[in-house]
């Protein structure tokens, strides 16, 4: 974390995802549809489709004020911490946390990270692809997802499909299109006893996939 | 026109609260839970009373508010057709541009009141410039479709919503400095019209117009809801350069377009697989839900003003 005082720490943090929130709702009047779930206070890992930067955004704007200030967002270390500025938006603007891809000592390992972030009663958005997706599929998950369940069961695993944001802001713009978008809250995942790894995490992808609103459409 | 303006505030204020108090009564009556009509017949109210107040206000910033306000409208009106219609990463900018430059730069010639540029520039410029741009991408497929697609979303939601604050700068004889009352007089009309129609449909509706485009509506509706409009247009006479019977013609052929505006609006959805085109407005849908009659209707409603009212 950065040398700011705390108290600028939390105005910055605050005004930024007010002010996020605001442009991302005049721009796609986003709006949540909870379906499965509903919104609480409770310690949950927001699990989602990737295709833009905007997706947190996108998210978080649909979570209340409260809930935002202790939600954090995954990133890669590899891409937010490449410079001072990325770094600073992604970590002191944004409050993500970074985690890198290539992690060398234990202390960096993503899943001790993430889990560190959950022992502060903290709660996380991930996007299991591992990247931001250009293709027309939604990728394989990576395992992070199941580790994290077993490691904190009583964490909540909510499913949130992220619409048309592929179209609002495609990896490489950086001018948003004003398109409506939605995001569609599901019912929480657990892993089933004794279900194995492969098996939870298709089972999980597939309870994302079956949340999109148009599953017809083909852009 | 303060005084007509007067009459009209006071008129749609009666409306409104006759239309809230009925609600109040019947949803008070029904067996509870109230049925869908119902909730959605006062959600609609409700929403009526917004959009009464957002031109009220809208008015009496007179041109600029205007201007502003169907800028706006179009902002919606267009984002709402981009996103339910197909498109591709290659169309970003072109997508960037309908939003940064054809929605300020035509609302520009509105407001300068460049009539020769203002009728051309998205049916002639835009219309050959942009399927350019797309092909210089050299991204060609489902290209005809793509290019359709965004030459009707600019067409509807800017060109033909560009067509009421265009009532502004028309120069009637002997009705100077009141052109305003124009806007109203196409809006209470149109928008009044639809509400008869649903009244009349869902008072006396047997026959089916469309089954296969828009099942809700009937003959009854249709044929109870345009005639009543025509007399509504009369009555409104004494706010518009017409003449009674001139202003219920007007207003009877504005209507219709705005009947079928509504129809082809409800064809495109269909086609989509939608019900609504968004969720803007509560009870309402969308944006172009609310405006797909006036989209229809302004563009032949100011050639007529245009034609045979101006010098």
């Amino acid at each position: 974390m950065s040398k700011l005082s705390l108290r600028t720490y939390t105005l910055l943090q605050t005004v930024t995802s007010v002010g996020l929130s605001a442009i991302a709702w005049a721009v796609t009047g986003v709006r949540p549809i909870w379906s499965g779930s509903e919104p609480s206070d409770r310690q949950r890992i927001y699990f989602a489709n990737h295709t833009s930067h905007g997706d947190f955004i996108l998210l978080s704007a649909c979570l209340s004020e409260a809930e935002r200030a202790k939600t954090h967002a995954i990133a890669a270390a590899e891409y937010w911490g490449k410079s001072r500025l990325r770094r600073f938006i992604a970590e002191d603007m944004l409050s993500s946390v970074l985690i890198s891809r290539q992690w060398t000592n234990e202390a960096e390992h993503p899943i001790s990270i993430m889990l560190s972030v959950l022992d502060q009663g903290h709660s996380l958005i991930i996007f299991p692809e591992g990247t931001r997706n250009t293709s027309d599929e939604l990728l394989p998950f990576r395992s992070g997802l199941y580790n994290l369940s077993m490691a904190r069961p009583d964490v909540e695993l909510i499913p949130c499909w992220i619409e048309n944001m592929s179209r609002v802001l495609p990896k490489g713009q950086f001018l948003p299109v004003p398109l409506l978008c939605r995001v569609v809250f599901g019912a929480p995942v657990a892993v089933a006893p004794g279900e194995e790894r492969r098996a939870f995490l298709q089972r999980a992808r597939a309870e994302l996939l079956a949340l999109d609103p148009r599953p017809d459409r083909d852009d | 026109m303060r005084h007509e303006i007067s009459i009209l505030i006071i008129g749609l204020f009666v409306v409104l609260s006759t239309a809230s108090v009925t609600a109040a009564i019947l949803s008070a009556r029904a067996p509870k839970p109230l049925s869908s009509t119902l909730v959605n017949l006062t959600q609609r109210i409700n929403a009526w009373w917004v959009m009464v107040a957002l031109m009220t206000v809208a008015f009496f910033f007179g041109r600029y508010g205007m201007t502003i306000l169907f800028a706006l409208i179009s902002f919606a009106a267009l984002r709402e057709f981009v996103t339910l219609t197909h498109s591709r990463r290659s169309d970003h900018w072109v997508l960037l541009g309908m939003f940064g430059i054809v929605i300020p730069f035509q609302y520009w010639l509105v407001w300068t009141a460049w009539y020769g540029l203002f009728v051309i520039f998205i049916p002639v410029y835009c219309f050959l410039l942009m399927p350019a741009i797309t092909a210089l991408h050299g991204d060609t497929e489902r290209f005809l479709e793509r290019v359709s697609a965004q030459q009707w979303a600019i067409m509807i939601s800017v060109y033909c919503v560009s067509h009421v604050p265009a009532l502004l700068t028309l120069n009637v004889p002997g009705f100077e400095d009141r052109n305003l009352l124009l806007i109203a007089f196409l809006i209470i009309v149109v928008q009044g019209s639809d509400v008869l129609q649903y009244i009349f449909g869902k008072l006396f509706g047997k026959h089916r117009f469309s089954p296969n485009v828009s099942p809700s509506k009937t003959w009854e509706g249709v044929i109870g809801g345009l005639v009543a409009s025509s007399f509504l247009g009369a009555l409104l006479a004494f706010i518009t350069p017409f003449s009674p019977l001139q202003a219920s013609a007007v207003a009877f052929i504005a209507c219709t377009m705005g009947f079928l505006g509504g129809l082809v609006a409800s064809a495109i959805k269909r086609d989509q697989g939608v019900k609504d085109w968004g969720h803007l407005i509560e009870g309402h849908g969308g944006m172009l839900d609310r405006t797909d009659s006036l989209v229809f209707a302004a563009p032949i409603f100011f050639h007529l003003v245009r034609y045979f009212w101006t010098v």
